[in-house]
């Protein structure tokens, strides 16, 4: 049950034959496309709601069986949820490494048809998806549902303030209903953590978690780790590595309440790289046990080694819980300034969840420089989740 | 097989079979149970005509279960639970007396209130005693008139569903109590530590992205409590304890000599933080589910006696509640039908015949230590609590039973009056199965496996964790005031 990659983050794979491995899955992804574009064009592309035959990793609810009730390892916490049924897309724990980078590539493919004139594809023709945000977040619906569009997927939009859950409905009520309308996937965005899990009892749909609470942001991870990526790519002129091994990434804030700092931890460190939390102890989590990580309040003092600086949002609601003692202090201590940008290493880079606040964990002048990547990850948003939406509703032949 | 019982509490029963379990120790023998009372207890016993015959070949007979601490949800909550089927569920579970908890709507905070619900549960399937509010709607700001209260029979007082917040108030309400015989129970959370956390801080809230709070919240006012009960020489019971820590300082308060005594419920003693990994809201109760080094010393503490009794916390939600996400769903857990099952799987059955209760994410296995007894194990259900809320006492025995209190409660001496089982009661409760003591008992069939179906639970919801899970041990009969109100597992009314 557990992914090799992530368990042995320190295993490293010969670029050659990943190369090798990338380029021939890059190929049968775009086979894939075109394959399910004419499938599309005839109105048959299989029923969405069989499990892969791939073996494709997967989401189940039922619990694992573990002798030991609390977890003292990374591979307790990655044993959640795994099995072949209905595919979901809940948590990073769903993928492995190999699962993961079969996105990076799908998301290749789907970047060299955003080349195209017109950068849309029928391979999801006849689909529907159906957006359901119960939380506000007007960037990350549309980054879904441009994605499902260029897929020529129908897109439903359910958002909580024009919805009947203003009206006292009840999520399990919201969801079976738009579900009664005949969908395929519902990419859902909810204020309490693990709703997206909930949700998956109760639709014959696969579920995509589009942000739950403060657990995770699967396909954020996923875009990021594209990102970093793709950088690598242009900085080795080119040649595609393996994984993130090697590298050194620092999540820098509100650790403790970030559902993007879950999601990347789990995905960074799935594909070999050391992932560091910079944060003072009243925004770390309260406990890191079984996580694949370092941890400091000292950011000054790991400026130099990175390669990643990864900033999170600070939210002001955390000086009312008394977490911090002001937006200035934190900024004084944790913010990327230009005197911490230029301790930097020349090559790293610098990224951002968004929407990202100037003056408190950036400063303006950083956000600009091209070693921030703030837009890029917007763009590849739209790749990823194009990525995401066809491994789990596409025919499964990739 | 047994013949079903009449309604009628006056027709014989024979109890034939089984052994029998109560403080005195453990015998062989039939009872026969005539007019509500034990009548006769020997090795074998010819029924009389008529009389209703209760096998219980290869079974414990012990006197019956005592609930602490349950949530009837009447008034106010009828969606989720009424006194009658609450009492139904009690029953199922071997229950004959249950304490309702005062967090009704109104709470039980006014003489009014404790009528209603003691008269609601003249009729009902077990002994309905009534816990009171310590202060007036359990807002912590003014006290309730204890002492009328107490004139009616109400024993135990507790804000349950909180804590007492304010530190002075606490100590006035232990001051003013002290005089009155009453015992004040405290549900330990201290709500600024706590800080709204929806499930134990650790390594699993801290993975699953869910509010903790610390066992901190629940140990520092349990601290500051033992210190007032120093301060004031008066008794305290604390419900629901679930942390090593909290257990350790109630061990420590019993050596010191204080008055105290605590409970801990079923789900704590057998399910861990773990089983939130599902984030199902049926794992969601408070105190929260603990670590498993917690769910160890909760069980190390009922086997060295830090711990008096084991009381469920049913707190009965209606389906929808609990289909809401995590952090919105209310807390509570069934535990009447499934408390002595779990509590003996979990303390009584070895690593060995565990069975596959281990598989599940959550259960903590039952540990290589000690193997508790039949005996001790109803103890911890029965004799124990019932002393503890006043329920052991005959009311309808005569004088000189009254002057008998056992010792070791943590009670002043009992209020005259009605005998203190506010009217509608039996007394009683807690044995010895001995001719003359009213026929308040439990036939249990150790051997018997059972999957927990929560649809086919007399409880108006379903909100049990258990569900699904396989158990050891079930309750076959229950005895309540000479009635076979559950016969074969199946309720008569």
């Amino acid at each position: 049950m557990i992914s090799p990659g992530v368990t042995t983050r320190t295993e490293t794979t010969p670029i050659d034959a990943a190369q090798a491995i990338d380029a021939g899955q890059a190929i049968d992804a775009a086979q894939a496309i075109d394959a399910a574009e004419a499938m599309g064009a005839s109105g048959a592309a299989g029923s969405a709601r069989e499990p892969a035959a791939t073996g494709a990793p997967a989401t189940t609810r039922e619990p694992v069986a573990t002798g030991e009730a609390t977890p003292a390892t990374e591979d307790e916490f990655l044993e959640v949820r795994r099995g072949p049924t209905v595919r979901h897309l809940l948590s990073i724990a769903d993928l492995d490494r190999e699962g993961i980078l079969e996105i990076m590539r799908l998301s290749d493919a789907f970047a060299e048809v955003a080349q195209r004139p017109i950068p849309k594809v029928p391979a999801l023709r006849g689909r529907t998806v159906a957006t359901v945000f119960m939380e506000p977040s007007t960037r990350t619906r549309l980054s879904f549902e441009t994605a499902a569009k260029r897929l020529s997927a129908d897109v439903m939009t359910f958002t909580a303030a024009t919805s009947a859950a203003v009206k006292g409905e009840s999520l399990r009520d919201t969801v079976e209903t738009i579900d009664a309308m005949g969908i395929d996937a519902m990419v859902i965005r909810h204020q309490a953590s693990g709703a997206p899990l909930r949700v998956t009892d109760w639709i014959g749909a696969s579920v995509i978690n589009a942000g739950d609470g403060t657990h995770e942001h699967p396909t954020q991870a996923l875009l990021d780790c594209y990102t970093i990526r793709e950088a690598l790519t242009e900085r080795r002129g080119g040649e595609v590595p393996a994984d993130l091994t090697g590298l050194r990434i620092a999540i820098v804030g509100d650790i403790k309440h970030s559902r993007v700092a879950r999601s990347n931890v789990l995905a960074f460190s799935a594909l070999g790289a050391e992932v560091m939390l910079v944060a003072p102890p009243t925004l770390m989590p309260a406990s890191l046990e079984g996580w694949p990580v370092t941890a400091t309040g000292d950011l000054d003092g790991t400026l130099g080694e990175l390669d990643v600086v990864y900033l999170l949002r600070i939210q002001s609601e955390r000086l009312g819980e008394v977490l911090l003692p002001s937006l200035d202090e934190y900024h004084w201590r944790y913010g990327l300034t230009k005197a911490r940008a230029a301790a930097l290493k020349p090559e790293a880079i610098v990224m951002h969840p968004g929407p990202m606040i100037r003056g408190v964990e950036i400063a303006p002048e950083v956000a600009d420089l091209p070693a921030t990547l703030v837009t890029r990850q917007v763009r590849n948003g739209v790749l990823v989740r194009m990525a995401v939406l066809f491994h789990l509703l596409g025919s499964g032949v990739v | 097989m047994a013949r079903r019982t009449s309604e009628n509490p006056r027709e014989d029963l024979v109890i034939r079979g089984g052994t029998l379990v109560d403080e005195t120790g453990e015998r062989r023998a039939d009872v026969l149970v005539r007019e509500g009372r034990i009548h006769a207890v020997e090795a074998a016993i010819d029924a009389p005509s008529g009389a209703t015959v209760l096998d219980a070949g290869g079974c414990v007979v012990a006197p019956g279960l005592v609930d602490l601490h349950t949530h009837l949800r009447e008034p106010g909550g009828e969606v989720a639970e009424t006194v009658e089927s609450g009492s139904r569920a009690a029953a199922l579970g071997g229950y004959t007396a249950v304490l309702a908890m005062p967090n009704t709507e109104p709470a039980i905070d006014s003489a009014a209130v404790v009528r209603d619900v003691l008269a609601l549960g003249e009729t009902a399937l077990a002994e309905i005693a009534v816990a009171g509010a310590i202060t007036v709607g359990r807002r912590g700001e003014r006290l309730v008139p204890m002492a009328e209260l107490a004139a009616l029979g109400v024993r135990l007082f507790t804000d349950d569903g909180r804590g007492v917040q304010h530190s002075g108030l606490m100590r006035r309400a232990l001051e003013y109590a002290s005089g009155l015989g009453v015992v004040l129970a405290q549900h330990c959370e201290d709500e600024q530590l706590a800080a709204g956390g929806h499930m134990n801080e650790g390594a699993w809230s801290s993975r699953l992205g869910i509010a903790g709070q610390p066992a901190l919240a629940e140990e520092a006012m349990l601290a500051r409590d033992l210190a007032l009960v120093r301060l004031t020489g008066a008794p305290m019971h604390f419900l629901h304890l679930s942390t090593a820590g909290a257990i350790e300082l109630i061990r420590r308060a019993k050596a010191d000599g204080l008055p105290v005594t605590a409970e801990v419920t079923p789900h704590h003693l057998a399910l861990c933080d773990a089983a939130v990994a599902s984030f199902d809201p049926v794992y969601k109760v408070n105190p929260p589910l603990r670590t498993s080094v917690d769910v160890a010393a909760v069980r190390a503490g009922l086997l060295d006696g830090a711990v008096d009794t084991i009381a469920t916390d049913h707190a009965p939600h209606a389906p929808e509640r609990k289909d809401d996400p995590f952090d919105e769903a209310p807390s509570g857990m069934l535990g009447l039908e499934t408390a002595l099952a779990v509590a003996y799987s979990a303390l009584c059955v070895g690593p060995a015949e565990a069975g596959d209760e281990g598989a599940d994410r959550g259960w903590v296995p039952p540990g290589t230590g000690a193997v508790m007894s039949l005996r001790d194990l109803f103890g911890l259900f029965s004799w124990r609590p019932a002393r503890i809320a006043g329920l052991d006492q005959d009311a309808r025995s005569s004088g000189a039973a009254l002057g008998a209190r056992s010792s070791g409660a943590a009670l002043g001496a009992r209020n005259g009056g009605n005998g203190g089982n506010g009217g509608g009661g039996v007394g009683g409760q807690g044995g010895p199965i001995l001719p003359g003591r009213a026929a308040n008992l439990t036939v249990f069939d150790p051997a018997a496996e059972w999957v927990v179906d929560s649809s086919r639970q007399a409880s108006r919801s379903r909100n049990t964790p258990f569900a699904g899970r396989r158990l050891t041990g079930k309750v076959r009969h229950t005895v309540f005031a000479g009635e076979a109100v559950v016969v074969d597992g199946e309720a008569q009314r």
